[in-house]
């Protein structure tokens, strides 16, 4: 696999001014012509739609919620990182660039970056003329806050529903251009398949998820923006229907998958509670505020949390990271409350949670201060658990949340595929080994108003693209194999539903390559799921038919694909052996057991190559270098 | 858990397709927790049902978390049950008694057909939005947005009409099946900031247009709509969407199709 990267030589400041300028243009008279295939509606995906259809281009855009405005990107809570500076605080371009690089923990392309920081600025101005309604300052002007540890106030938001607000934005600007033409949606409409003629991506093969019809779309250019892969464990803060199945089959036509091992495992969700549980909860780690983390000192005390007294609780992030305390990053968050509850000091029915207390914060706020910070996180908290924040702490556990990894990239956001183009969390891009919050927001729009609607043109235009149609022996091809795939399926005729395969197998990911992973567990988890996933193929039960809406269908096909994702996961965290960001290998650690870093190995980013089914993938390297930050050890003692 | 979880009886509405009769089934389930959300105890019966043999309850539901509005039951006669301000995912067990009937219906409105079981085509709303429910800003044309100050109270209000999560229980509430509140909240989330000032007018007139043509009836001021809204979304913008309308339509052209 040839790895070039396209980033751009000279000072990283005027990078992408120059890039965009160097772009071939497509004369206004004929973007009619070309058609560009978007799938997903999120927010890279539902603002990609929608520039490009400003620009006059022929998009269609896929969707399998019954409607684009439902992607999950509607869910994040927190807020959206731009580098304005409205609080005279030191902050800048520069300093995003420099906190994304190194929160990072020094794994992701610098000039990435600081394209980003540098886009992160239109972002709010873009969403605020649509008419996103951004929190305001009494004089009127735009509110920030300072988020996930960050010591500028950078971020802006919605009250709790900044990702719903924004997303509506794009997807309001997305239907302005279906009225206006220039886009066609596809709602129910799963890509089943990506269509390659010539070496190059011209196509996609869906299925229609209300009649069960297979079919193929051809076009100019494909874009995906199909979110990220963290249900292959299961459990966590995704969607239900959040899938990896678009990214995985066009890693089986031959596009590079970087950095598969690098999933985010959000500190503050709520624990789950029985066998039953079909999602995790996120509630805002802005509740680390004003919120203290501790565990009973003692190994199974079962006292309720409030008849144990202050000398027998262990605030460990306290104890541990004098500084930082309970605002540590992410990862930090998450593996502490992995380790005490490890050694058996866990809370709740299950013991594995920590407790969220708030008394002292109420104590020396009052009830009301607490209550207007954080009284919607509190409301859902009672929803969910039945139980009153302000009057017993929390209970909290982490859980996989986001993924850094996914399809690898080039600065242009093309894939190793030709007119394969990435966009969003489906793309590895931006943030290294670890996502600083409110990151993810600012990444998806940053690719879908402003990246992708000038590299995509200029792939366009220096491109030899003659008219293809979608009979040709290449898309019957796709066709039929996704046809006869989705038979064997339904043919399998099983004991075992897909649910209780999918529950297995992300059982099996978080004991072995979740927050800590060592050598032993990865091949342990490496002879497991091939065998878990042989049975699958052997057992699994789809009822009804697949000429109809099935939505048992639907799982089991996106559970064969989570089935390989896994495995490719963990390959990846076996063979990267250091511990980085959210990637935490037990054999790496700094004398304080901290996270410690090899750079002399692996400054690098890793791209898997498909080598065949059942042939271990290839594994290429894109090196990283780094000139304006230099990397150094993350510490928050 | 096992010994003390709940019994319920369940009268599902299952029909197989669009041009399917449909009817009321009745189910069982057992060992339910109350700490179940009510879609994860459609999950263990739908494990069963699949088990068995037979074909599982198709429902809608994505993000699980109250936000996306994908999910959307008629519970008991109510738009998302009987606890208010909730999405149905976010309806837990422990509202219900044990050995309760509880009956699960569609969303029932004529602009919304059903499409299987308890699955409804609400792509009715997106005509909607599609009218007019955006600013016509188009990508790089926008002003450092702090050059448009917007009073805080103007912004607070705006968002509190922007809550709408689309899921379509104000239209299932309604005797009339209006979706006056779902248009009126998008009208008033834009209507109530600066930027949304140019097309004010117009966008009333051709997003009323639009929720007329769709099918769906006009509003006799039930109030039902509000009660069952998730996000608590106010009539009040009902208010504000018929004088936006009423002087639009004074002063403008409707635009021609």
């Amino acid at each position: 696999m040839k790895i070039d990267s396209r980033l751009p030589s000279g000072p990283i400041e005027t990078a992408w001014d120059r890039t965009k300028f160097e772009m071939k243009l497509v004369n206004p008279s004929n973007r009619g012509k070309r058609t560009i295939i978007i799938v997903g509606t999120g927010l890279a995906g539902a603002s990609a739609a929608a520039s490009l259809g400003e620009l006059g281009y022929n998009v269609l855009s896929f969707c399998y919620q019954d409607s684009p405005r439902r992607a999950h990107s509607i869910a994040a809570q927190g807020g959206i990182n731009a580098a304005k500076n409205y609080r005279n605080d030191g902050d800048s371009i520069f300093r995003l660039f420099y906190d994304t690089v190194k929160g990072g923990d020094f794994r992701a392309r610098e000039a990435n970056v600081y394209r980003l920081a540098q886009l992160s600025n239109n972002i709010i101005d873009q969403c605020t003329a649509q008419g996103v309604p951004f929190a305001r300052e009494y004089d009127g002007l735009l509110d920030t806050r300072s988020f996930g540890g960050a010591q500028v106030s950078r971020t802006f938001y919605s009250r709790g529903q900044t990702g719903q607000q924004l997303l509506l934005g794009a997807y309001s600007a997305l239907m302005r251009q279906v009225k206006a033409g220039t886009v066609r949606i596809f709602s129910r409409t799963e890509m089943l398949d990506l269509v390659i003629v010539n070496g190059v991506a011209r196509g996609i093969v869906v299925r229609n998820m209300i009649t069960g019809k297979i079919f193929s779309v051809a076009g100019d250019a494909v874009i995906l923006c199909t979110g990220g892969y963290a249900n292959t464990f299961y459990l966590s803060t995704n969607a239900k229907g959040s899938n990896g199945s678009a990214c995985w089959r066009a890693y089986k036509r031959g596009a590079g998958f970087a950095n598969p091992c690098y999933t985010q495992i959000h500190p503050t969700c709520i624990p789950v509670t029985g066998e039953h549980q079909s999602k995790l909860t996120l509630m805002s780690e802005s509740l680390r505020n004003d919120g203290r983390i501790w565990v009973p000192k003692k190994k199974g005390d079962r006292r309720p949390a409030n008849e144990i007294p202050e000398e027998d609780r262990d605030y460990y992030l306290e104890r541990k990271y004098p500084t930082f305390g309970n605002l540590v990053p992410r990862d930090v968050a998450s593996r502490n409350a992995k380790q005490v509850c490890d050694e058996g000091r866990g809370v709740g029915e299950s013991g594995l949670g920590v407790n969220l207390d708030f008394r002292d914060s109420i104590k020396r706020f009052g009830v009301q201060l607490i209550k207007e910070r954080y009284g919607n996180l509190f409301e859902m908290y009672e929803k969910i658990t039945a139980e009153d924040g302000y009057k017993v702490p929390m209970r909290i556990y982490p859980a996989a949340h986001y993924v850094m990894g996914g399809l690898w990239v080039d600065y242009h956001l093309m894939s190793s595929i030709p007119g394969l183009f990435v966009g969003g969390e489906a793309n590895f891009s931006d943030h290294g080994a670890n996502r600083l919050g409110a990151s993810a927001l600012m990444q998806g729009l940053c690719d879908g108003y402003f990246v992708l609607p000038a590299t995509v043109p200029h792939y366009l235009s220096t491109s030899s693209l003659p008219n293809i149609s979608d009979d040709s022996k290449e898309f019957k091809e796709a066709v039929g194999e996704a046809e006869s795939r989705i038979k064997r399926l339904m043919n399998i005729n099983g004991k075992r539903t897909a649910d209780s395969f999918h529950r297995e197998l992300g059982k099996l990911l978080w004991n072995y390559c979740g927050m800590a992973r060592n050598e032993a567990g990865l091949k342990k988890a490496l002879e497991a799921i091939p065998a878990l996933r042989e049975e699958f193929w052997q057992n699994v039960k789809v009822p009804g038919d697949s000429e109809d809406l099935n939505q048992s269908l639907e799982k089991v096909n996106r559970v064969a694909d989570f089935m390989e994702v896994a495995e490719l996961i963990v390959n990846d965290a076996l063979e990267r052996k250091e511990s980085c960001g959210a990637h935490f290998r037990e054999e790496s650690r700094t004398e304080e057991g901290e996270a410690k870093r090899d750079d002399a190995n692996f400054s690098h980013a890793a791209v898997w190559e498909f080598a065949g089914d059942n042939k271990k993938p290839i594994r290429n390297i894109e090196p990283l270098s780094f000139q304006y930050v230099k990397p150094q050890q993350r510490s928050y003692k | 858990m096992s010994e003390k979880g709940m019994k319920l009886n369940l009268k599902i509405w299952r029909q197989k397709s669009s041009k399917d009769k449909g009817g009321f089934v009745d189910y069982k389930v057992e060992n339910i927790s109350p700490n179940m959300s009510f879609l994860e105890m459609l999950d263990v019966l739908n494990e069963k049902i699949i088990l068995e043999g037979g074909e599982p309850i198709a429902f809608d539901n994505d993000c699980r978390e109250g936000i996306c509005g994908m999910c959307g039951l008629y519970i008991n006669g109510r738009p998302h049950g009987p606890q208010s301000g909730t999405t149905t995912c976010q309806l837990h067990m422990r509202s219900f008694r044990d050995g309760e009937l509880i009956t699960i219906e569609p969303w029932r409105c004529g602009a919304f057909p059903i499409v299987k079981d308890l699955i409804v085509d609400r792509s009715a709303l997106d005509k909607i939005i599609m009218a007019g429910g955006f600013i016509s800003v188009s990508t790089g044309a926008a002003p450092e947005a702090n050059t448009i100050p917007v009073p805080r109270d103007d912004s607070g209000n705006s968002m509190d009409a922007a809550q709408c999560i689309g899921c379509g229980a104000c239209i299932a509430a309604c005797p009339n099946a209006s979706a006056m509140l779902f248009t009126a909240a998008k009208i008033s989330h834009l209507g109530l900031l600066p930027q949304g000032q140019p097309e004010r007018k117009k966008r009333a007139l051709s997003m009323v247009k639009a929720m007329d043509d769709a099918g769906f009836g006009g509003c006799t001021n039930h109030g039902e709509c509000e009660a069952a809204c998730p996000k608590n979304v106010s009539t009040k913008f009902i208010a504000r969407m018929n004088r936006d309308y009423i002087s639009a339509g004074l002063t403008e052209e409707p635009e021609k199709e």
